[in-house]
């Protein structure tokens, strides 16, 4: 496997997703002689995973089962071990398609941090663009690194180790896209500007307050970039159910109660219990994020 | 694999390329042509003098519809200026501003600049020095986007297109808002080397944007219903032709036969391609759909590069100066050729898609997800992820208890997203006013090795795919 490329069989040394199901997952290494525990029992890592398919199901040791899957930034970024805040698929999203990104696209990024956007970059500029991340924290930059070998993608990535509000991107006129996700984005904005191609590009801040927001919107209009626009998106997950309502008895008679009201909704799915209207519903999750971060999108020309 | 290793296009505008216009936050997309009239906003001009200026550039449009490039302008310092605190004194009687509407008409028809005609505003507004700073700040952007047209020739991208058409064309696109867009990309996983299938009825955009980020590398399969595939938008982007070769397309129509082994290139059409879906049509509604598709396509291309028709009507009246005969002829030649260069495309396509390990599936289109997903779902590998885009939400629900039911897919979710946008400034900070109130809904999954038990008979399958759905559905309502 790799990051950037699907391939069919498990191999030694593949980072693999065990789905357990009802959304919970993990990553594992592949590891011949490994064994993986999960709340099914024991996986043996040379006999159950190398050289079965991506997807297949893996019945473990107390019967129970699980699907392996092929890794993806997206599953990835739902599994990584956290070094710091991340970000999540749906500003991602939103991210990759407004810088532009696209194969060959040259990338700078502040911070590394977990590499959950970095992973998503890389996926998306691949096989002939780069890379250019800055992390001043030595042992996350040192710690994506090993992940970006581990998931053959350091062909596509420099990661440096300095502060990018004082030294920059260490790249200039190179880039076709910046992002900055630190705590101080208008003191790197000057940085940004330097590390974009003359000819012009794209940039992006992710901050959490609107006073961080402010700030750097103003650094970047001293530093002439246009199209400011400042976006936040927010992902609403439905679960579908079927639901029951009670018809409430006005006191018809039983055969007329039966006959009118669930007729039409309950048609097709199966006959509800009597005196109960159905009907399939996507409902809202209870909690759901509310925020994350905002998003300020700039051209430079 | 053929690589596009070629270098990015120079950053200068050529005659011929793919552009789109921006004035404010609205676009339009056109091809440049010489002596070719654009019609934007309202105003009329040629883009003769956009050549070989970098994109980016901003013009300003003059008399005769030149356009020239403009300078970036120091915005004018508003220095210590004379600004009111509030609003107590200030009295809407209409008489306010001193020039008249005729006194304006007679500004613009000189040919005055924008910037000219808002100054002179401005100094005849009585009131204005009594406005806050901030009105001052909002009355003078508001003048200047009426009288100012300052016109940015920008590169096209799958950003500036899907927003153009969200804007300008919703109902071409199925009402898919471009943050939508953007959830489908990532979640489908889409980069270069992948094998892709394309469901869509949105003008071609959305198979414009996958094109856009697999780059050139790997195939994509377009599975289209009617005559031929929509492209429109695609055609906006001004992709190298070298991304055309390793796209492909397929008749929906055809999927059954193609499933059911009993696909041959026989079957294909010896009738000139509109009348395919007539031919083959079950009804009245068929045909409905065809034309209503075909006047689709004409309108967006009419929409999203106008006033190509005296081009077209040129060519038409070259031809008609050939001799009758001869041009008929030539022309059921050319459909001949052109019949069976589709007929190997669609033999190549039909053998890309049997070998069933297609690495994702995108489905945006007008027609009911459920019977594309059932089908459409057999074509992809194993552990690859697939989504669905519909306008509406019932839809989807119906086909997440349909894949469900069958099996073969794990992690679905039915998703959603908003999209709200700030004005951000010194003192006045807020969410715009107006945001998208509904942008469609997604479903999306992951395909799984489906249990092989055939011979043991389909009930007993449908029982063990059966099993952890109802085990799922439980734990679910046990954590609410």
């Amino acid at each position: 496997m790799s990051f950037v490329e699907y391939e069919d069989l498990i191999k030694d040394g593949d980072t693999a997703i065990v789905f357990l199901g009802h959304g919970s997952m993990f990553p594992v290494r592949v590891q011949a002689g490994g064994q993986t525990q999960t709340k099914y029992g024991v996986i043996r890592h040379s006999a159950d995973l190398i050289g079965k398919r991506f997807g297949a199901k893996v019945t473990c040791s107390k019967g129970g089962w699980v699907y392996v899957l092929h890794p993806t930034p997206e599953l990835w970024t739902v599994n990584l071990p956290h070094r710091t805040q991340i970000l999540y698929s749906t500003d991602i999203s939103l991210i990759t398609m407004m810088l532009e990104l696209k194969p060959g696209s040259v990338v700078c990024e502040s911070g590394t941090g977990s590499g959950s956007l970095s992973h998503a970059l890389l996926r998306t500029i691949a096989p002939t663009g780069h890379l250019y991340t800055v992390e001043f924290h030595q042992q996350r930059a040192e710690k994506a690194m090993e992940e970006f070998r581990a998931h053959k993608v350091d062909h596509l990535v420099t990661v440096r180790n300095q502060d990018v509000c004082k030294n920059g991107f260490g790249v200039t006129h190179a880039a076709d896209a910046v992002f900055l996700d630190i705590p101080s984005p208008w003191e790197a904005v000057g940085h940004a500007n330097a590390a974009l191609r003359a000819e012009g590009g794209r940039l992006c801040s992710f901050s959490p307050c609107i006073e961080q927001v402010q700030r750097t919107c103003r650094a970047l209009a001293e530093h002439g970039f246009t199209e400011v626009h400042t976006l936040e998106i927010l992902l609403q997950a439905y679960n579908v159910r079927t639901v029951n309502l009670p018809v409430p008895d006005l006191g018809k008679g039983a055969a007329a109660d039966a006959a009118d009201a669930p007729s039409d909704a309950a048609a097709d799915s199966g006959p509800p219990p009597p005196g109960v209207a159905q009907f399939k519903s996507g409902v809202p999750l209870r909690e759901m994020v509310g925020h994350t971060g905002y998003l300020t999108f700039a051209t430079k020309n | 694999m053929a690589g596009p290793a070629e270098r990015p296009p120079p950053h200068r505008v050529r005659d011929g390329d793919f552009v789109v216009l921006r004035r404010q936050d609205v676009f339009k997309a056109v091809q440049v042509q010489r002596r070719k009239k654009v019609i934007f906003e309202k105003q009329w001009f040629y883009l003769d003098n956009v050549i070989g200026h970098s994109y980016g550039t901003t013009f300003e449009v003059s008399s005769g519809g030149s356009l020239l490039p403009k300078k970036k302008v120091e915005e004018t310092s508003t220095e210590t200026k004379e600004a009111g605190t509030d609003n107590r004194n200030i009295i809407d009687d209409g008489k306010s501003q001193k020039l008249t509407q005729d006194d304006i008409k007679a500004l613009k028809d000189k040919g005055i600049k924008g910037e000219e005609i808002v100054q002179q505003l401005i100094e005849n507004s009585t009131t204005f020095r009594d406005k806050t700073e901030f009105a001052q700040d909002k009355y003078i952007k508001k003048k200047k986007k009426k009288y100012e047209a300052i016109i940015t020739v920008v590169k096209p991208s799958t950003r500036i297109l899907s927003i153009m058409y969200y804007a300008r064309e919703p109902g071409k696109i199925n009402h898919l808002r471009y943050d939508t867009l953007a959830q489908m990309l990532t979640l489908g996983n889409i980069r270069a080397g992948n094998k892709m299938i394309v469901v869509e009825t949105c003008a071609g955009l959305v198979l414009g944007a996958v094109m856009e980020r697999m780059g050139g590398f790997g195939s994509i399969i377009q599975m289209y219903p009617g005559g031929g595939p929509v492209r429109a938008a695609t055609a906006c982007f001004g992709f190298p032709e070298s991304f055309f070769n390793s796209l492909y397309e397929f008749p929906l129509s055809k999927v059954d036969s193609l499933l059911a082994g009993t696909f041959s290139s026989e079957t294909l059409p010896s009738e000139p391609k509109d009348s395919v879906s007539v031919e083959e049509s079950n009804g009245a509604l068929d045909e409905k759909q065809t034309s209503l598709q075909e006047a689709e396509e004409e309108s967006i291309a009419e929409v999203v590069v106008d006033s190509n028709d005296a081009e077209d009507q040129e060519t038409m009246e070259v031809g008609t100066e050939d001799p009758e005969y001869k041009d008929s002829k030539d022309k059921t030649q050319e459909k001949q050729r052109k019949q069976e260069e589709q007929r190997k495309r669609e033999i190549e396509a039909s053998a890309l898609l049997n070998e069933k390990n297609a690495d994702g599936l995108i489905v945006a289109s007008r027609f009911h997800p459920t019977p594309l997903l059932l089908s459409l779902l057999e074509f992809v590998a194993p552990s690859r992820p697939f989504v669905v885009y519909c306008q509406y939400k019932e839809p989807l629900l119906e086909c997440y208890t349909k894949l469900r039911e069958k099996g073969g897919v794990i992690n679905l979710k039915v998703s959603e997203t908003w999209l709200r946008s700030y004005q951000v400034l010194p003192d006045r900070s807020h969410p715009k006013l107006i945001m998208s109130g509904g942008g469609g809904y997604l479903l999306s999954g992951i395909t799984v090795v489906t249990d092989n038990l055939k011979a043991d008979g389909s009930t007993l399958e449908s029982q063990k795919t059966e099993e952890p759905s109802s085990k799922k559905r439980r734990v679910q309502e046990t954590q609410c």
